[in-house]
């Protein structure tokens, strides 16, 4: 009785804390990290768990905005890159050797095109590998997912350093345009049935593709007036070269940490390419962000605050890494064997810091609600 | 506040200049607004005065224009955003961010506003336009209502003196048009903001307006002045004024309020009259029949359970708020969307079982976006397409298209062509199959008066051949005019059906100004009224 009653108390004190936005970047780095870690193993049943976390914490953390129930068409994304990759493996792959499943009639290429082989005997290895290797992608793809459901696109934008900001602003306003030539595209098919015209054939495309360039393009000139009308794009304080200069230097920097960190985590990578760079990119970027800063004319409405929960929330990602990073390092099955196939075994280190990624979970602020279902009540679709 | 010094403008490409030698100046706080037909160039007069026109479309200006004390010559569009707040007419076509809260502080982030002085400003302009419950919604989750006062206040933070609005009521059904006019009129009498908006429903600002300015658009000088000495030499008026002109009142009213209260003596005349009868109910065979209609986006019901007939020779208008389910309906009708649940047959057959070719000779849809109707270059090869595509005899759209609107230059690209003229191509395209069931989507949209004139008669000519309309519509006066029965649609289900007169006349929102000043006899509108009064004066004469 006493224990059920603290408990409750526990649970309201919980749902008391105030809801707030976590800090975008965190999420970002408990994403980025859990895709990091995904990319050193091949074994299923550690993908599996990192996409059972990533999951759970964006069901429990995700807000009720239309773009935070994108994490499904992510997750059907992954679906199709690991069919793509095991039926490629099936008509174009390597030949390996092992069970033969069936056989594909092959096809001898001409010599100019010697080493390519199509068909052949399909063995139960190959696929297993395949899957495996379209299996991490689909985890990787599925933690940027969880990360653009978790804060939409334009929140991450926000918290990015004003010298990124306008190509930020840029690159948003592009992302726009695809969601919006599918609903062009669409008003064109409907009015040519309109017009009694037959559906289908590449003259309705070629007849089709036109008014719907047209009409995205319009709509983008019309929000460039809307934004140029708004002030974006003032000139601050500092020079158009300074600011150009800043700029070149930010995207040198983001250059070399890329490539430091790929260096990082890829074992076999020449070491000249793994610390080097990413202690030169991080200076750069450093270097970028204090000469921005000074006399920048852009404030921020609301900054969002870099709290325990963000700390919490980033440095469970990294655990996540790190577990993974130091079992590889102490020569854990990372990669479960497949000659000879053998059943995979959950390894228990990365096993567990992947579950310790679950924490935000519980530890990262409820958001606030914005829009409940019933609210949405005139997406009538245009004719 | 406003000066435009000589003003003239030619777009690139074309002939003719849009502005002649504009010359005006808007005070400080003036609430004013612009007149003028449909491409007479309002919108260029007001893209003008933030400078958008000429540096977002070309062409040449010549002349000055002048916005608190800056040319638009010397600095861009983003230097003038402290002054000059610019909203366009769909407000969504420019929205930056997602979530409301966001929206309203994008351009003080921009112009570097300190944190604190940020937060309070919108806070202030979250309850001056009443938009405080809707902070942390997702803009595509609000109505248009909504959206166009999010639209307003998010210029609105910079604190500009000036405010340009385009139109910002011509996508909104009655009540949200209230809504932001309200907000409005807030605007200029509690902050003292200079306004200068362009509208089409006259009715609804120009109370409201200190000055107006009358662009005629065929050259002649723009007139500014007083409103009500202004419009009474203008050919776009609002109703009350065409009424105050018929019965001679002087001076001439502007609202509702002051033409009731001079029209006691013209409602002493009309009273042994009668308002004419609604027309008899078209007796005509059933052309189109929807029983148990249901419609639904995700987890959204569009139509739930709608039953509806339309008979050969009748006008029905189609009513409700924005996002009622009147485009869904449509779209079922001619077949873009097969039933969920229910039936959908019009002339005996089930449009979306039917291939394209057979549906467009039942039915036809010319949708709100008109112009999406249209793809090819000049109005002559639309026609002869339209012609190929319903197998139809050469010149056969042509001549259906000279009905319509007579005088229209072939060799025109439809996108030249005024709001009124591509309204009468895409329905001349959809005519010429000779559908039994015509369906139009809000076709007053953009519409100035003249050419709603022309609309209507249009309409009345499709009823008179044995044609049956069904129209979706906010627009109360053409309603009045032309529809023999008025659906109203609300939550998707069917809330009133019949007489068009009955259904419109007494509902506070819907009713036309005339029935609301000469309430409580059912008079619709000025061509009513001066019918019956001629029968009056006739015997005398």
């Amino acid at each position: 009785m006493t224990v059920l009653h603290q408990q409750s108390a526990a649970r309201r004190r919980r749902e008391a804390r105030p809801r707030r936005m976590l800090h975008p970047g965190a999420w970002w780095i408990w994403a980025t990290t859990l895709a990091a870690a995904a990319l050193r193993t091949t074994n299923p049943l550690l993908l599996g768990l990192i996409v059972a976390v990533v999951a759970f914490v964006v069901a429990s953390r995700r807000t009720d905005a239309p773009w935070s129930r994108s994490f499904g068409s992510f997750l059907r994304i992954g679906a199709f890159v690991i069919t793509i990759r095991v039926v490629f493996q099936m008509l174009f792959g390597v030949r390996l050797d092992g069970t033969t499943l069936f056989t594909l009639p092959s096809v001898t290429l001409p010599s100019w095109a010697a080493g390519v082989s199509l068909g052949g005997p399909v063995t139960l290895e190959a696929l297993v590998g395949a899957a495996y290797q379209g299996l991490r992608l689909a985890v990787v793809i599925a933690c940027f997912g969880a990360a653009s459901s978790l804060c939409s696109p334009y929140r991450m934008l926000r918290a990015l350093p004003s010298a990124l900001y306008e190509a930020g602003v840029a690159i948003t306003v592009a992302l726009t345009f695809a969601p919006q030539a599918m609903i062009a595209s669409r008003q064109v098919r409907d009015a040519r049935r309109l017009r009694g015209r037959a559906e289908r054939g590449p003259r309705a495309w070629v007849g089709s593709a036109m008014p719907v360039l047209e009409g995205a393009l319009e709509r983008s000139v019309a929000l460039a007036a809307s934004m140029d009308a708004r002030g974006y794009g003032r000139r601050g304080a500092i020079s158009v070269r300074t600011r150009r200069g800043v700029s070149m230097l930010m995207l040198i920097g983001l250059g070399a940490v890329a490539v430091g960190s790929y260096g990082l985590l890829d074992e076999s990578a020449p070491s000249i390419l793994r610390m080097p760079p990413f202690a030169f990119g991080a200076v750069a970027l450093a270097l970028a962000l204090y000469l921005s800063g000074r006399g920048a004319e852009r404030t921020r409405y609301r900054a969002d605050r870099w709290l325990a929960p963000e700390w919490l929330v980033s440095l469970s990602g990294l655990a996540a890494l790190g577990a993974m990073v130091v079992a590889g390092r102490h020569g854990a099955a990372l990669d479960p064997s497949i000659y000879p196939l053998a059943v995979p075994a959950l390894v228990p280190v990365p096993a567990i810091g992947i579950a310790v990624a679950m924490l935000p979970a519980w530890c990262a602020p409820r958001p606030p609600a914005l829009a409940s279902l019933e609210t949405i009540t005139h997406f009538e679709v245009a004719a | 506040m406003i000066r435009f010094d000589h003003v003239s403008f030619t777009y690139p490409d074309a002939d003719v200049p849009t502005l002649i030698d504009v010359d005006f100046i808007v005070p400080e706080g003036e609430l004013c607004l612009v007149v003028g037909e449909t491409g007479s160039g309002k919108s260029t007069l007001l893209r003008a005065v933030n400078g958008l026109v000429p540096r977002f479309s070309g062409g040449l200006l010549t002349g000055v224009v002048t916005v608190g004390g800056r040319s638009t010559a010397q600095v861009p569009p983003r230097e003038l955003a402290d002054v000059v707040g610019m909203v366009g007419q769909d407000p969504a076509a420019g929205f930056v961010t997602d979530v409301v809260e966001d929206e309203l502080a994008h351009v003080m982030e921009n112009l570097g506003v300190a944190p604190d002085v940020m937060r309070r400003r919108v806070e202030d302009v979250l309850d001056l336009l009443g938009l405080h419950e809707l902070r942390n919604r997702p803009l595509s989750t609000l109505s248009g209502g909504q959206q166009q006062r999010v639209a307003i206040g998010s210029v609105l933070t910079a604190g500009p003196r000036v405010l340009v609005l385009d139109e910002p009521t011509s996508a909104l059904d009655p009540a949200a048009a209230e809504e932001v006019l309200a907000a409005v009129t807030r605007l200029v009498h509690d902050l003292g903001i200079t306004v200068l908006v362009a509208e089409h429903r006259l009715e609804r600002v120009v109370q409201y307006a200190d000055s107006v300015v009358f662009v005629p658009g065929d050259g002649s000088p723009v007139v500014i002045g007083d409103p009500s000495a202004v419009l009474s030499g203008s050919p776009v008026v609002p109703p009350v004024i065409e009424l105050g002109r018929l019965a001679g009142w002087s001076p001439m009213p502007l609202s509702v309020r002051d033409a009731r209260r001079a029209s006691a003596p013209l409602r002493e005349r009309l009273a042994p009259l009668r308002p004419p009868q609604p027309a008899e109910a078209a007796a005509g065979d059933l052309v189109a029949q929807v029983s148990g209609l249901q419609a639904t986006y995700g987890s959204l019901t569009a139509l739930s359970g709608v039953n509806l007939e339309v008979r050969a020779g009748e006008v029905v208008a189609l009513m409700g708020r924005n996002g009622a389910g009147k485009s869904t309906l449509l779209n079922h009708l001619v077949g873009l969307r097969a039933p969920q649940r229910g039936t959908v047959r019009v002339c005996g057959a089930e449009p979306h079982r039917q291939s394209a070719r057979d549906v467009i000779r039942s039915v036809g849809l010319v949708p709100q976006d008109n112009g999406v109707l249209l793809y090819h270059d000049t109005v002559a090869a639309e026609c002869v397409a339209a012609d190929r595509d319903g197998d139809l005899a050469a010149g056969t759209t042509r001549a259906v298209l000279d009905r319509l609107v007579p005088g229209i230059d072939q060799r025109s690209h439809p996108r030249d062509l005024s709001e009124g003229q591509r309204l009468a191509l895409a329905l001349a395209i959809v005519l010429g199959a000779e559908p039994a069931l015509v369906l139009l989507d809000e076709p007053t949209r953009g519409l100035d008066y003249a050419a709603k004139q022309r609309l209507i008669a249009m309409l009345q000519m499709l009823a008179s051949e044995g044609r049956s309309v069904l129209l979706a519509t906010h627009d109360v006066e053409v309603v009045a005019s032309v529809a023999h029965r008025a659906i109203v649609l609300a939550e998707g289900e069917v809330v009133a059906d019949g007489v068009a007169r009955d259904v419109v006349v007494h509902s506070p929102v819907f009713a036309p100004q005339i029935a609301k000043v000469l309430a409580p006899e059912t008079w619709m509108n000025v061509d009513e009224v001066r019918a019956a009064l001629a029968t009056l004066e006739g015997p005398s004469q």
